[in-house]
């Protein structure tokens, strides 16, 4: 006869109601290892996807995703004549906040590499990739645009051309892709009166100059745009993506680009890890402390509810020994309903939250090692928290029943 | 000793405390019950029977003297000479005041555990339990949980539990004072049916002077000390 089963049977509500409980905390356990991923997922998934072997980037900078990088826009030629080198792509990124529809929406906007990069190693889940090097967007599904959509940013109005799924910033902002030079258009957009006020600025520069008095030509040049001024360079970018033609060495490679005075290089593993230990590494620790305290929470909490079980049961315990029951049967009987709280606890646990964290506006990523792990350390809390209940059992005294 | 008892407790004293707190609840005790013989303790509260009877049941062991059981030296002073909770399991079978069903199992249920824990299957732990309640008359309430039966329903199932190893001694704690008369005495019959049918010794603890007439011998408890009081079968 299964004591902990009868005893389950008789208060059936009340111990549904406690295993929801702790369901519902170890769920929040789970949820935070969730999110954890979640974030170190989204931090690595450029990274990981965009297919870079190294990352060209401004001298003594972790790279675009990790802070402020700015490259000329010419070092993509330059990148590109190294031998050894297969391709090299401009990237550009960063992150704009606009209205749209009268909600504030933010978007982290990458470039690609128009026409060497037109989108094609992103995962789509519907549309295409770019067929033009203007006007056309590829979104994140989680920035809620359709297909079909036009957006205005700036001056230009881009269509969505393509839907990712889980493509998401280190911020947690979804990402937009478009050509550079759109991206840049993006970044680099000033107002119709902002552009005037500069070439007038110019002007008025050229003019405290000799040359300029000299030669009025110059100060009609300087009032252009800047795109017609030769001297003045292109917008910059955030960096330079290279891929290793096959038998090279890719340390020769970077060795031969960071030898130059003005850049610095990262090789995939090397962005990798400068993102995860910077930009990641705090919220790690957060998360990770977190988490334990809640572990160390669930844990008093069934200590008390199986301490309290057991209280309400001292009697029929007392009983059980008084009729010769060995103290295995009343161990057995504490440790098997210590054991059923926490299977059926982390069970509600892992079913809620199956359908509360897509909701969640940060993805909370439910890998198998992470829930393996936190069904380990269920069993042991479970085991632990049943001891202060035996203790108690082991005292009562058989006269107890009959008092 | 001897082998013909089933049960004879020799000078049992019991000291609660020490120095200026020390109280004796019971001042060497001994008495002689033969298998099949049911037996009356009669006493004041606070004269020391459930202490007596708690160090015949092996639950509440004495400061000195001894517990013979079926002529088996089991207790020696404080001192267990077997293990007292398996002896308890197999040669004992317990009835107290409050019928003691455990409230989460229903009443078959509660006879069968006893069995189960003897080493029975469950089929065959099962059918002896329906046959012990349906001896007893409370068959058609195997079903139900302690909180769904009357007072004489729950006393009835605690009988049948402490029958269901079929044991050498029962010790019973007032089992009929939460019962009216016409239902306590039916309860003494009981124990004196099985004490007999059993060839069982049979101790109960009583105030209900109505029903002596059922019991084999009589003892009185005052102040720790216990002596006959009436005896209708010469003691052995």
């Amino acid at each position: 006869m299964n004591l902990a089963a009868k005893d389950i049977r008789h208060n059936l509500g009340r111990f549904a109601l406690t295993t929801i409980g702790v369901g519902m905390l170890l769920m929040i356990v789970m949820g935070m290892g969730g999110i954890y991923r979640g974030i170190i997922e989204d931090a690595t998934l450029l990274i990981d996807h965009i297919g870079a072997d190294m990352w060209v980037v401004q001298r003594d900078t972790r790279g675009p995703l990790a802070e402020v990088s700015r490259v000329p826009s010419n070092l993509v030629h330059r990148v590109a004549a190294v031998p050894g080198v297969a391709t090299s792509r401009e990237f550009v990124y960063h992150t704009i906040q606009r209205e749209y529809e009268g909600k504030p929406i933010r978007i982290a906007v990458l470039g690609l590499s128009w026409p060497t990069d037109k989108g094609d190693w992103l995962p789509l889940v519907a549309g295409r990739a770019l067929r033009q090097n203007h006007f056309e967007m590829i979104a994140d599904r989680t920035l809620r645009l359709e297909l079909g959509e036009d957006i205005k940013l700036g001056r230009e109005t881009y269509t969505i051309v393509g839907l990712t799924a889980n493509m998401i910033s280190s911020a947690g902002d979804g990402i937009a892709f478009v050509a550079t030079s759109d991206a840049m258009a993006i970044q680099f957009d000033a107002a119709g009166e902002a552009v005037r006020l500069e070439r007038e600025a110019r002007r008025s520069r050229g003019e405290r100059y000799e040359v300029g008095r000299q030669q009025p030509v110059l100060l009609e040049q300087a009032y252009k745009s800047s795109a017609e001024i030769p001297p003045i360079a292109p917008p910059q970018m955030s960096a330079v993506l290279v891929t290793v033609a096959p038998g090279h060495d890719a340390e020769q490679v970077a060795a031969t680009i960071a030898a130059w005075g003005d850049v610095t290089v990262h090789t995939r593993a090397d962005q990798r890890e400068l993102l995860l230990e910077g930009n990641v590494e705090k919220v790690r620790r957060q998360i990770g402390l977190f988490r334990i305290l809640l572990t160390v929470i669930a844990a008093i909490i069934m200590a008390l509810i199986l301490y309290t079980l057991t209280l309400d049961k001292l009697h029929s315990i007392a009983l059980l020994k008084l009729i010769g029951a060995p103290s295995t049967v009343i161990v057995g009987m504490i440790l098997q309903q210590a054991l059923v709280l926490g299977v059926l606890g982390y069970g509600i646990g892992y079913l809620v939250g199956q359908r509360i964290f897509p909701q969640f506006p940060r993805r909370v990523i439910l890998t198998q090692d992470d829930l393996m792990q936190l069904a380990a350390i269920v069993l042991a809390i479970s085991v632990l928290s049943s001891l202060l209940g035996i203790w108690k059992a082991m005292r009562i005294s058989p006269n107890e029943a009959i008092a | 000793m001897n082998d013909h008892l089933a049960i004879e407790t020799d000078k049992l004293t019991k000291v609660y405390g020490s120095g200026n707190t020390e109280v004796v609840a019971m001042r060497e005790a001994s008495m002689r019950v033969r298998p099949g013989e049911v037996v009356a303790l009669l006493g004041p509260s606070g004269s020391g029977k459930s202490t007596f009877l708690t160090a015949v049941g092996l639950i509440n062991p004495p400061t000195s003297g001894r517990v013979f059981i079926g002529g088996r030296l089991v207790l020696d002073g404080p001192h267990a000479r077997t293990n007292l909770g398996k002896f308890r399991r197999r040669h004992m079978g317990f009835i107290f005041q409050k019928s003691n069903l455990i409230p989460f199992l229903n009443a078959r249920e509660n006879v069968q555990i006893a069995l189960q824990l003897n080493g029975a299957t469950t089929g065959a732990a099962r059918r002896r339990a329906m046959e012990l309640l349906d001896y007893l008359g409370v068959a058609d309430r195997a079903g139900n949980y302690p909180s769904m039966l009357s007072g004489g329903q729950q006393q009835r199932a605690a009988v049948a539990r402490a029958l269901a190893n079929e044991p050498s001694v029962i010790l019973a704690d007032e089992p009929t004072a939460a019962l009216d008369s016409h239902r306590g005495r039916q309860v003494m019959e009981l124990f004196a049916k099985v004490a007999h049918e059993n060839d069982a010794g049979v101790i109960v603890v009583t105030h209900d002077h109505r029903a002596l007439d059922i019991f084999d011998t009589i003892y009185e408890m005052e102040d720790g000390v216990i002596r006959p009081m009436q005896s209708a079968v010469p003691s052995a």
